[in-house]
């Protein structure tokens, strides 16, 4: 879990970045957007590496909570977990969840329509009948709709919740957290946990009021 | 104080179990929690009825016997102590306490409050111990020159007294806070050095084996642990177990 987890929020990080350009500059993003839709390596080797690490620590996950139920037959008539533990710790699998369902969302926007545009009508060009570039167009226009925006706002509130505990609990996991980095972990992976999804956050909005009343 | 108890009874490990109420007048705020039980006993006895049946022996904190799961907590609503040393001044006039044993699969419910504990005596019989040479020359252990650090580390982790509350309170019956005092308190000093693969890797299947769930880092453990046993210790395990499997071969 940690090291796919990891993995992941390298990701992230890279997919903000991508994704700040369309805010700061058109022609940027699309030539940053167009190299890795096109280039071999990213298509064909890091595409294939970053699904993988999605479903591992997915399946993981389930795992991991089924076998964790198991372990405890029968439960307290009588229990206050608030009392010793964060929420956010405990319900990894609804935020998790949540995450998930929203990737199914956003595969039907973009990735699947993106596939199919390259490998089924076999277009590699990026480009639209005018000949500009189709990328930016493409992410500009699916923030029109506010329901679409909102359903991005609430991913990302659960994805901050996810990651708050996930981030510092992917150390935890590898031995690396020790008493003099813990209260720095912790603090990091707030910062982490906020940054990112707000991140993601200003980027839908700022799409959705740049189209409607800019 | 007049308190309503809650109490789980359940006459056998077969048995299915329930909760059953039992109302208890004129508790001292002096008595410890289960100097409360006691008196409630004996009004179960003089009444004909069964007592209840819980664990306890030192009533001074130190072995780790007693371990009920009170109000929802591990040992109760008190911070860094076991039910033994839990007073009923944490409570009011009127109230109502749950008092269930600990849960989990791995510690199954001889009778009333009392569990079975026997799968972490085989976790540390697994790999929790030093194997010496007792030929009649073994080394003075204080002869060996040792960090105070590490000495101190290995003592805080040698202060758990194994009596389950990390795994009563964890959501997935975790015993990864027990085992990793104990594998911390050895692989810290030089003496337990020697054998630190092996027992991380013993102990750790030994754990999965008898069926605790899996460490998700809640930390809810090191919050009810009675002797503050920290989270540091799984963090060091973690390592540990990572380069017993992936790292230099003895």
């Amino acid at each position: 879990m940690a090291l796919s987890g990891f993995f992941l929020m390298f990701f992230l990080v890279q997919h903000l970045t991508i994704n700040t350009l369309s805010v700061f500059s058109e022609e940027m993003f699309n030539e940053v957007s167009h190299f890795m839709g096109t280039n071999p390596l990213v298509q064909f080797l890091l595409q294939p590496v970053l699904i993988f690490a999605v479903v591992f620590h997915f399946v993981m996950g389930m795992f991991l909570e089924y076998r964790n139920n198991k372990a405890r037959d029968v439960s307290y008539a009588y229990n206050k977990p608030a009392a010793n533990s964060s929420w956010m710790s405990r319900n990894m699998i609804i935020s998790g969840l949540t995450v998930l369902a929203f990737l199914v969302l956003h595969f039907i926007d973009f990735w699947i329509p993106e596939i199919s545009t390259k490998y089924v009508v076999g277009d590699m060009t990026g480009k639209l009948a005018d000949g500009s570039f189709r990328y930016y167009h493409e992410l500009h226009e699916k923030f029109v709709s506010p329901a679409r925006v909102v359903a991005y706002v609430v991913a990302f509130v659960f994805l901050a919740l996810h990651l708050i505990h996930g981030f510092q609990s992917s150390f935890q996991s590898v031995g690396f957290r020790k008493s003099n980095n813990k209260l720095l972990l912790s603090r990091l992976s707030y910062l982490f946990a906020i940054l990112v999804p707000a991140g993601f956050i200003f980027v839908a909005v700022f799409h959705y009021v740049s189209h409607n009343h800019l | 104080m007049n308190l309503n108890l809650k109490i789980w009874r359940q006459k056998s490990k077969k048995d299915k179990g329930k909760i059953v109420d039992y109302p208890i007048a004129n508790v001292s705020e002096h008595m410890s929690f289960l100097e409360m039980l006691d008196v409630l006993n004996e009004e179960l006895v003089s009444k004909g009825e069964e007592p209840v049946a819980f664990d306890h022996d030192c009533r001074e904190g130190i072995f780790g016997m007693c371990s009920l799961y009170i109000n929802g907590e591990a040992h109760g609503p008190d911070r860094g102590v076991t039910t033994c040393q839990l007073h009923m001044r944490k409570f009011k006039d009127g109230d109502t306490i749950f008092i269930e044993p600990f849960r989990a699969t791995a510690l199954p419910v001889i009778k009333d409050l009392i569990v079975d504990r026997s799968s972490m005596d085989r976790i540390q019989q697994a790999g929790g111990f030093v194997s010496v040479n007792t030929s009649g020359n073994t080394q003075d252990a204080n002869a060996i020159p040792i960090p105070k650090e590490n000495a101190d580390l290995a003592f805080d982790a040698a202060t758990c007294i194994g009596c389950g509350a990390c795994i009563a309170t964890c959501k997935n019956s975790s015993a990864m806070l027990y085992v990793s005092a104990k594998v911390s308190q050895f692989s810290l000093l030089p003496q337990g050095q020697v054998e630190a693969k092996d027992r991380v890797i013993n102990m750790v299947n030994k754990m999965d084996e008898e069926g605790f769930g899996n460490c998700t880092n809640t930390g809810a453990c090191e919050v009810e642990c009675p002797k503050g046993i920290s989270l540091d210790n799984i963090s060091r395990m973690n390592r540990e177990f990572l380069s017993a499997n992936f790292g230099l071969k003895k």
